[in-house]
């Protein structure tokens, strides 16, 4: 048995929660390059230099890549053989966010009461996962999520009768939704399977997964190609004004499911997608 | 077509601009966003005066993070401006006839910004470091309560913009995407 202080954790999570927020992931550049150099219409480019242009201003002069710093989604894988001491779990990742948010001057985005509202002045609480895992490492994982895009996400609890093609129907007409408003060029999170909480945990996993990577099933790997490009052709393009580039990757996670039933949840995220990783 | 342009934005420079334009806005813009403008209109339904003179004025819709030590603002891109639309036609009647965010608007909008000759503008949604850069002068006028939501005074240079609703009721997110989808055949 391992014994960690959960004083590492905390650290841990103070540096993630800025340097994800300024540094955007490699596989998220890449995807919007490789864009920017098939888009023919020049509102498009144009569109598509700046939002290069700021990742880049963001990298050379440490500052947030997009006012909108999130909610701290915070995912902790901790293996079983680790005894995690000095101090409660969770105190210890909503200090770290709260160090975070504070000290890499991040916007603090949340209300304490979902209906009361009310800002909680440090973008505590984060939205805690935690998964039990073999080993004696944790791995921890921070993503903060914008709402704007949050905003546009939908979950669909489908009769298995709906098959495939209603998978399809629902992923384009959520895209054709959310339009200009989750700051397209979109990443898009596709939960299919489980039950109706878990498949939206597995589209918003879907988005922390690299956009260089697919689905280990070849029939699912080849079902993010297809709608990608058919998501695409929908000509919504970057911010919205038209073009080739509505979403720059689409990710989908499966799990299995009742004999009665078909859960499909959409999260969409928009160029900023934003997470980083460390492992202790 | 490109356009450099400075506010105020009076009638006659609202009315020259077309949906498509791409833009480079120079002058004073008040920021707001939901719980703002929520107690704008509240003062105005009290007949009360705004912290600031509302004729030909634009409105940024934006909460930026905070400013580091040395920097004028911190990263100030725009938010979702749906979420102004039950605001802003109440904001055009008293002059406010320019806004700058992203997203989509309802058709009430749309209708007042003809009646008043209103412009919205879209900034890059997400290019929060970029649209900083713009900003040489930040003044808080109102409302610090509201933190991240408080009213600014900004003074900005050359902040690149585009056209997506003009005076006439054009809209770019509609003609760009028939341009493009007609283009590609
Ligand atoms: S949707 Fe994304 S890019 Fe747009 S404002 Fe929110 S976090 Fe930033």
């Amino acid at each position: 048995m391992r014994e960690l202080q959960v004083s590492a954790i905390t650290d841990v999570v103070e540096r993630l929660c800025i340097e994800a927020n300024t540094y955007l992931p490699g596989d998220v550049k890449c995807a919007i390059e490789t864009c920017r150099a098939c888009e023919d219409s020049a509102i498009a480019q144009g569109v598509l230099d700046k939002i290069i242009e700021n990742y880049n201003i963001a990298d050379k002069e440490n500052v947030p890549i997009c006012q909108d710093t999130g909610m701290a989604c915070v995912f902790l894988e901790i293996g079983q053989d680790v005894h995690l001491v000095g101090g409660d779990l969770r105190e210890a990742v909503d200090e770290g966010v709260r160090r975070g948010y504070g000290k890499g001057y991040l916007r603090k985005s949340v209300v304490g009461d979902p209906v009361r509202r009310g800002n909680t002045g440090d973008n505590t609480p984060a939205m805690l996962y935690t998964e039990i895992v073999p080993g004696e490492n944790v791995k921890i994982t921070v993503g903060p999520k914008g709402f704007g895009s949050e905003n546009m996400s939908a979950i669909r609890m489908f009769k298995p009768s709906a098959g495939l093609q209603g998978i399809k129907d629902f992923i384009l007409e959520a895209v054709e939704t959310a339009g200009p408003n989750p700051c397209p060029p979109m990443v898009i999170g596709v939960g299919i399977g489980g039950t109706f909480d878990k498949a939206a945990l597995l589209a918003k996993k879907a988005l922390m997964r690299p956009l260089d990577t697919h689905h280990p099933d070849p029939f699912y790997a080849d079902l993010e190609e297809e709608m990608l490009e058919k998501v695409n052709a929908l000509g919504i393009g970057p911010q919205g004004f038209g073009g080739k580039t509505t979403a720059i990757g689409l990710n989908i996670e499966t799990l299995p499911t009742h004999i009665a039933g078909m859960p499909c949840a959409i999260n969409i995220n928009c160029h900023v997608t934003r997470h980083k990783t460390e492992v202790l | 077509m490109e356009k450099h342009i400075t506010l105020p934005l009076t009638e006659e420079l609202a009315k020259s601009l077309k949906a498509g334009d791409i833009v480079y806005l120079t002058g004073t813009i008040y920021t707001s966003r939901d719980a703002g403008h929520k107690r704008m209109c509240e003062t105005l339904a009290k007949g009360e005066p705004l912290p600031f003179d509302p004729q030909d004025a634009t409105i940024y819709y934006v909460g930026p993070t905070p400013a580091k030590p040395g920097q004028v603002i911190g990263s100030a891109g725009p938010t979702t401006s749906g979420r102004m639309d039950a605001y802003a036609p109440t904001m055009m009647r008293v002059g406010a006839r320019g806004m700058i965010g992203k997203g989509a608007r309802l058709p009430e909008v749309v209708e007042a910004m003809k009646q008043y000759s209103g412009v919205y503008f879209g900034a890059i949604g997400g290019a929060g470091a970029l649209l900083a850069k713009c900003i040489k002068k930040c003044e808080l006028i109102a409302y610090e309560d509201l933190g991240a939501e408080a009213l600014r005074k900004l003074y900005v240079e050359e902040m690149p913009l585009f056209v997506i609703i003009d005076s006439e009721g054009n809209n770019l997110y509609e003609s760009g995407r028939q341009e493009y989808l007609a283009q590609r055949g």
